[in-house]
């Protein structure tokens, strides 16, 4: 990595208008488990400013390859397969490097292999459905996956997910910390899905949704979506006004 | 026409679902083989580590009261000299067996989370006023749309809580409390209610 001088600044405030709110009836389980109070302001001290920093000696060679990072050898999982590349840029547009990106999903029949999934779509032997990868020195990320399936899911009585791939995200503070979830280009089940709907502003889903892009797909291989993720930007350091300490 | 600012806007949160530790803590969730270990798992503290050794233990309750079986909790805290160990910490370094970050999922059955890790020293405020000891705290859930903040302080440090910039601008005192995690002998105990009378202080950081 590049030798840069640390940031040091607190992040932009969060657009608590832009995310969800936390109470959100339309996606059930939220009902209870929403916070009622209003939250604390808290600028930013050394505590939200700082965050943990990860090496790339914790990535395996296989860990942004869900085609293969589980499947038996020589074998691949079953699928339609797809690059998912992108970058993680903050606010002001800045790559964020040394970010590190854990990505998990359903596998092409909608299908999660845990031990509390019961959807009846079969699990496929050859996917286990997660992976990770840190950024580069422009905040660059890619791996390879299959296209995973839609599938219902317990809230009304007929609420299906859209096909989507669960992301978390660190940049270089605690307070950019971040869970969300990238849908495909062109998938009408994004627009009936009620974990969707949380999400006040259609501008906000549509930054969640990943564009098909032909010109870097891998020929005779995969199809490629690009899929860029936002962090908190961070203020500019004009003026030295704070005291000793921050 | 004026100029353009070019901001970016943030990528939306969406909740971690029910599956996020397949992502998160594959090994727990029963899926071996590709992950040595879960990222931010074990215990936060050698045979090195400069500190006190305490364990972080607790519940998350949801609004009838019941302990979330399925939260991730992130904590991120200082060494034993206030110091976090991150490149934007400018002011010393971090002791280098205290890496101050990790995540364990609830158990699966009780809902229980616990952190083996160190009581942390104390970390100025922006105007140099010393915060009281304190943990940061990250949850994230099913139902959970967007990442909730909150931090935890000791029940063993009533003047250092006294004199916290934060805890003591707090309007309604009688949800301090819900910020203070119980310390009896080597174990903290700290519950994090989601809603209800003692619904914990979250923070928007």
């Amino acid at each position: 990595m590049k030798n840069i001088l640390p940031e040091t600044t607190p992040f932009f405030p969060r657009d608590r208008e832009w995310h969800p709110p936390a109470f959100t009836p339309g996606y059930k389980t939220s009902v209870l488990r929403s916070p009622q109070r209003a939250l604390i302001s808290l600028e930013g001290t050394k505590s939200e400013i700082t965050g943990p920093v990860f090496g790339h000696n914790i990535i395996g060679e296989f860990d942004n390859d869900l085609i293969v990072n589980y499947a038996k050898p020589g074998e691949m999982a079953i699928g339609e397969r797809i690059l998912v590349y992108g970058r993680v840029l903050d606010e002001r547009g800045v790559g964020v490097p040394g970010a590190l990106v854990e990505f998990w999903q359903a596998n092409a029949g909608g299908r999660y292999r845990h031990k509390k999934e019961t959807y009846l779509a079969p699990l496929d032997p050859n996917f286990g459905g997660f992976g990770r990868t840190i950024t580069d020195e422009n905040g660059g990320y890619f791996f390879k996956t299959i296209k995973p399936g839609p599938y219902p899911w317990p809230n009304g009585v007929n609420d299906w997910r859209p096909a989507h791939i669960h992301f978390s995200v660190f940049g270089h503070g605690f307070a950019q910390r971040l869970i969300t979830q990238m849908y495909f280009e062109g998938d009408p089940m994004i627009w009936i899905c009620p974990i969707v709907k949380t999400i006040p502003d259609e501008n906000a889903i549509k930054g969640l949704i990943a564009a098909l892009d032909m010109q870097n797909t891998i020929p005779h291989d995969m199809r490629a979506y690009k899929f860029d993720i936002i962090l908190r930007g961070r203020r500019s350091t004009f003026f030295e006004n704070r005291k000793e300490g921050n | 026409m004026v100029q353009q600012l070019h901001y970016l806007k943030e990528s939306a949160s969406q909740t971690a679902g029910p599956y996020v530790h397949i992502g998160c803590t594959p090994n727990f969730s029963g899926i071996t083989g590709v992950y040595e270990t879960d990222l931010g798992s074990g215990s936060l503290v050698n045979d090195k580590t400069r500190g006190e050794r305490i364990t972080i233990r607790g519940f998350v309750y949801d609004g009838a009261m019941t302990p979330l079986k399925d939260a991730l909790i992130e904590i991120w805290q200082a060494d034993s000299d206030g110091f976090y160990n991150s490149p934007s910490e400018t002011r010393g370094k971090a002791d280098p067996n205290f890496f101050g970050w990790a995540r364990q999922p609830g158990d699966m059955a009780t809902g229980e989370f616990a952190f083996e890790t160190i009581k942390p020293g104390k970390v100025p405020f922006r105007d140099g006023r010393l915060m009281a000891p304190h943990v940061n705290f990250w949850i994230v859930a099913r139902g959970i749309n967007l990442g909730l903040n909150t931090r935890m302080y000791f029940s063993d440090e009533e003047e250092a809580n006294a004199a916290d910039p934060i805890l003591s601008r707090i309007e309604h005192r009688v949800r301090v409390p819900t910020l203070i995690g119980k310390r009896e002998g080597d174990t903290v105990t700290f519950n994090i209610y989601l809603q209800g009378e003692n619904e914990t202080i979250f923070f928007d950081i």
